[in-house]
């Protein structure tokens, strides 16, 4: 577990890609079976255990820390696994006062003259050395001071010191990834606590990132089998295409990877091909790119899916349903199964169509995250899938064929399915990127009609791109339409997370409206990015040099008529809410643009508010 | 006339920690009359003051900042001396966290209080190792006041460092740390682990860094990075200041591994927020382990707190029965300002911070 740990924390350091790639191999190599399958496993999201709530991790912390301390730890470091890791008290060792105890106070040292030089005095000069940083406990000298006779008092901390052949050996990983697959829920927290008693540091880190479910260390599963394939030197390709019949800990892969064993075959009729996707655009790219290069379309505000038909092993169809993730999501969607009844692989907008007409994201959102799909539910919101791309045909892997192919053999496609939830998500025609940009303005007028309202942009796809997946930067584009803004003015700043732990970067912000003694601000929002480094630190100093009072983590900012800080908050759209005080929603709030010129006082009011949500809704 | 609270003796005012009996400030943010200086990083010893009264280090350091008249008139104090001022008595001790470096013991009849400044309990081959003087206010710093700050072994570190090398022997190897006190630090604790090439000075590095060689550190063979061609530098280390580790100065050195050296790099987010590579855990602050430990030594049944998570550590104390409150002092090494810039890059006069 150790060893992983190491390669994660490497990992997490290194910006390179092949650097990344390069260690990845390096622990492939080097590591046995079955512990660097397991350890592919993680890096790719495919071990499955019951994951360990966080509330558990805290409850083992302050069985053992100070509750308040924890507080103020967590609030710094911003996560949790890193936190415990960090603060997780040494199995053994004397507690630190008890070094202490016993020990004659040492007496101030007589006048010396000397500054810095080597203290010579034999009683009066207390040896702290290595009792911080060295860990070995006892009373070693400083080379510095020489001699070290004086008495000193004991290392405050004995815990490291390597450990005698009485302790147990820190897990391997193939040990803690078997164990948690058979634990039982309550022998879990002791479980945790002897491996978190066993590890380091980096190991109780990786651990609890591991248990929590929570371990995103900037590489992709992509990244991970291209390292896997580089170790065989084989097409990364070829892993993608025969992971789905894989399971942890791959040895067979392993062993044809170092050509000991056979090729293994995918025996999963219903695989998920990793998805593509696009990245958005500015203006500044439209100089560089020729409208006749691409094609475009709606780009629907719903969910992006694979829709996945294959022949089992006795010929039967079998339909799965996937997110962009990979997540199988079939088992909330079972009104679409029995349309997916000719093999092939659709990308496609899951959306709700009511009367023909496609619903709001508000109204999807209805069926998501549903443990019991009623059939009240699927009446009430009846599901569709609108398709835009064909990645496979029966047997054929379309993927390596350009755009306009693809389109082709998606429409011939979706007319044999001849299924009123399947539609194709119609082409936009254009021949300039004004005329596009007047389509996108005005989607209703421009061929989407009534649906124009679930229309967030177009998308541009290069005609002759193959499909690739990740985000490769030039063939997908999103243009998004132009979001909602309005002007806020800053009310809490709160310290970030994880990366942003000591700026104050989530920011509440308010709109004026008529309270009972006059003009107040009522907060309507919370907006934690749209920001660039530089604004995060203009803002973060205003906000410790404004405070007005605190609240633990947060902080009060001064937001008075001709005081304060005013932000253009944009953000995609607005809903009714009863959870606010202001009674709207926004979604997707993100600081635009610091208004450092603008008192608050010209900030919008919440009547501005309400009327754009009467026209984005009609209600 | 030494009243009988401890705030009558040393009382913390904007300009910092004040002694009225005495007629001076410790390490006052504002020109004073008469200053007493703990150690030579300048949120700590600023010019302008009357008289300043501080180790014979420390007085070289301000002289080297900021010319020979930062100060009306001084006079150096060794460790241990006893002067008295006024109706105290003073004496500097060894606080370990750089060359020079002192906790200011403040008595008024049988009442003492210690000043610790900035202070760590840590092994340094580069100064006087931290002495314990028994007291009954303690003053601490909290820079690392938090459970989660335990430096480790700061050999460790440095081997980490001397395997990346070994590993990418076609780059170079810069190490942020700053200029007074943590880069001697390093470049001693490399030598001490059997590292005897030549190791580079960013400019800002170099007076301070010969002066610890004058007052007798051996820190090896030294070489000022600049001037030096860029293929010559495959396979060295260079120290520079934080903020250079991240500007165009670098790009003189092939494919540069950017390491930093400091307490803050034990969380991950701190260290990736300054885009470095290399994080080295290596602090010349005691860390929490070490306040804690430090703090019951001392004996002192009241513990005042300045700088750093004050919270954590007043907390920590009233749990062990200690009166503890936070001092509130402005202007020292608040971690938010400095220590951030320095980490992201915002430029920063060199030798200017600390941690
Ligand atoms: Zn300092």
């Amino acid at each position: 577990m150790n060893r992983f740990a190491e390669l994660l924390d490497r990992l997490a350091y290194e910006p390179g890609r092949n650097n990344k790639i390069k260690l990845l191999v390096g622990y492939f190599r080097e590591t046995e079976d079955p512990d660097r399958g397991y350890a592919l496993a993680a890096l790719t999201g495919a071990l499955s255990f019951k994951h360990a709530k966080p509330g558990l991790i805290r409850d083992l912390i302050t069985e053992r820390a100070d509750p308040v301390l924890f507080g103020y730890s967590y609030d710094y470091v911003g996560d949790l696994s890193e936190t415990v890791a960090l603060m997780w008290p040494k199995a053994t060792g004397a507690s630190h006062n008890e070094s202490f105890l016993g020990h004659p106070s040492p007496q101030p040292s007589p006048a010396r003259g000397e500054g810095a030089q080597p203290p010579r005095s034999p009683h009066n000069d207390v040896e702290m050395t290595e009792v911080g940083e060295g860990r070995t406990g006892g009373w070693v000298p400083s080379p510095l001071a020489g001699e070290g006779e004086g008495e000193g008092y004991r290392g405050r901390d004995r815990s490291e010191i390597p450990r005698t052949h009485n302790n147990p050996p820190p897990p391997t990983l193939t040990d803690v990834v078997t164990t948690l697959r058979t634990l039982g829920k309550a022998e879990l927290p002791a479980q945790l606590a002897r491996w978190l008693d066993e590890l380091d540091e980096t190991g109780r880190w990786a651990l609890l990132k591991l248990v929590t479910g929570a371990m995103r260390i900037g590489i992709s599963a992509r990244l991970a089998k291209t390292a896997a394939a580089a170790l065989g030197d084989k097409d990364p390709h070829e892993i993608e295409l025969m992971w789905p019949g894989l399971s942890p800990p791959y040895l067979e892969l392993f062993a044809w990877l170092e050509g000991r064993g056979d090729k293994p075959v995918n025996s999963d009729p219903t695989p998920f091909r990793p998805v593509m996707l696009a990245h958005a655009v500015e203006d500044s790219d439209f100089a560089n790119l020729d409208a006749a290069d691409f094609s475009a379309e709606w780009k629907w505000d719903g969910i992006r899916v694979q829709a996945v038909a294959g022949r089992d092993a006795h010929g039967h169809i079998q339909a799965r349903l996937y997110s962009r993730t990979g997540d199988d999501i079939t088992g909330s969607f079972p009104d679409l199964v029995p349309s997916l009844h000719l093999p092939g692989a659709i990308d496609g907008e899951l959306l709700v169509l009511r009367d023909g007409r496609v619903q709001t994201f508000n109204v999807l959102q209805q069926r998501l995250n549903r443990k019991v799909v009623s059939p009240k539910l699927i009446k009430e919101f009846p599901i569709h899938l609108r398709a835009y791309d064909l990645l496979g045909d029966d047997e054929n892997d379309l993927r390596e064929l350009p755009f306009t192919e693809r389109r082709s053999h998606l429409e011939a496609f979706v007319a044999k399915l001849n299924d009123p939830r399947i539609d194709l998500s119609p082409t936009v025609p254009f021949a300039s990127w004004e005329e596009l940009a007047a389509a996108r303005a005005d989607p209703k007028s421009a061929g989407a009609g009534d649906d124009a309202d679930a229309v967030e942009g177009v998308m541009l796809k290069r005609r002759d791109a193959p499909y690739l997946p990740g985000r490769p930067k030039g063939p997908w584009w999103k243009w998004k339409r132009d979001p909602h803004i309005i002007d806020a003015v800053l009310m809490y700043a709160q310290r970030g997370h994880g990366k942003r732990s000591s700026y104050y970067s989530d920011y509440t912000f308010g709109v004026w409206t008529r309270g009972e003694a006059g003009d107040e601000l009522v907060p309507v929002g919370k907006a934690y990015f749209g920001f660039t480094d530089e604004e995060l630190l203009q803002i973060d100093r205003f906000v410790r040099r404004n405070t007005t009072e605190k609240f633990g983590p947060v902080r009060h900012v001064v937001h008075e008529a001709d005081q304060g800080l005013v932000l253009e908050v944009a953000f995609e759209g607005l809903q009714r809410s009863s959870r606010h005080k202001s009674g709207v929603a926004m979604r997707f709030p993100r600081i635009s643009r610091l208004r450092w010129d603008k008192p608050p006082r010209e900030a919008d009011r919440l009547e501005t508010l309400e009327r754009m949500l009467i026209s984005m809704t009609g209600s | 006339m030494c009243g009988m609270r401890p705030q009558d003796i040393l009382m913390p005012l904007p300009a910092g920690l004040c002694c009225k009996p005495g007629g001076f400030h410790i390490d006052p943010v504002r020109p004073v009359e008469r200053a007493l200086i703990t150690h030579g990083h300048s949120d700590h010893a600023r010019a302008g003051h009357g008289a300043v009264l501080a180790t014979q280090e420390t007085l070289d350091m301000m002289r080297l900042r900021y010319g020979e008249n930062f100060a009306g008139s001084v006079q150096a104090v060794a460790y241990g001396e006893e002067i008295r001022l006024g109706d105290v008595t003073v004496s500097f001790h060894p606080a370990g966290h750089v060359l020079g470096s002192a906790q200011i013991s403040v008595t008024c009849k049988d009442r003492r209080i210690v000043a610790s400044g900035d202070y760590k309990d840590a092994r340094d081959p580069t100064c006087a190792p931290f002495e314990l003087v028994p007291c009954d206010v303690f003053i601490t710093e909290a820079t690392f006041g938090l459970p989660v700050f335990r430096h480790g072994d700061a050999a460790g570190e440095v081997n980490k460092l001397l395997a990346s090398v070994k590993l990418f022997p076609e780059r170079a190897h810069l190490v942020g740390a700053y200029s007074l006190g943590k880069a001697q630090r390093v470049i001693a604790l490399l030598r001490e682990a059997g590292y005897d090439a030549p190791i580079h000075l960013h400019g800002a590095m170099e007076k301070i860094t010969y002066y610890y060689q004058e007052r007798g550190i051996p820190l090896g063979e030294l070489r000022p990075a600049r001037g030096m061609k860029k293929a010559e530098l495959a396979g060295t280390i260079t120290l520079a200041p934080p903020s250079a580790t991240q500007d165009v100065w670098t790009r003189r050195f092939p494919d540069p591994v950017t390491a930093f050296a400091s307490g803050w790099m034990r969380v991950r987010a701190r260290a990736r927020q300054g885009g470095i590579e290399l994080p080295l855990v290596i602090s010349d602050h005691a860390d929490w382990d070490g306040l804690t430990a430090t703090i019951a030594a001392t004996g002192a049944g009241e513990i005042w707190v300045t700088h750093g998570q004050e919270d954590a550590l007043v907390h920590w104390c009233k749990t062990k029965g200690l009166t503890a409150r936070p001092l509130d002092l402005v202007g020292y090494g608040d971690e938010d300002e400095g220590e951030t810039a320095a980490v992201t890059g915002e430029a920063q006069p060199a030798g200017e911070a600390k941690a």
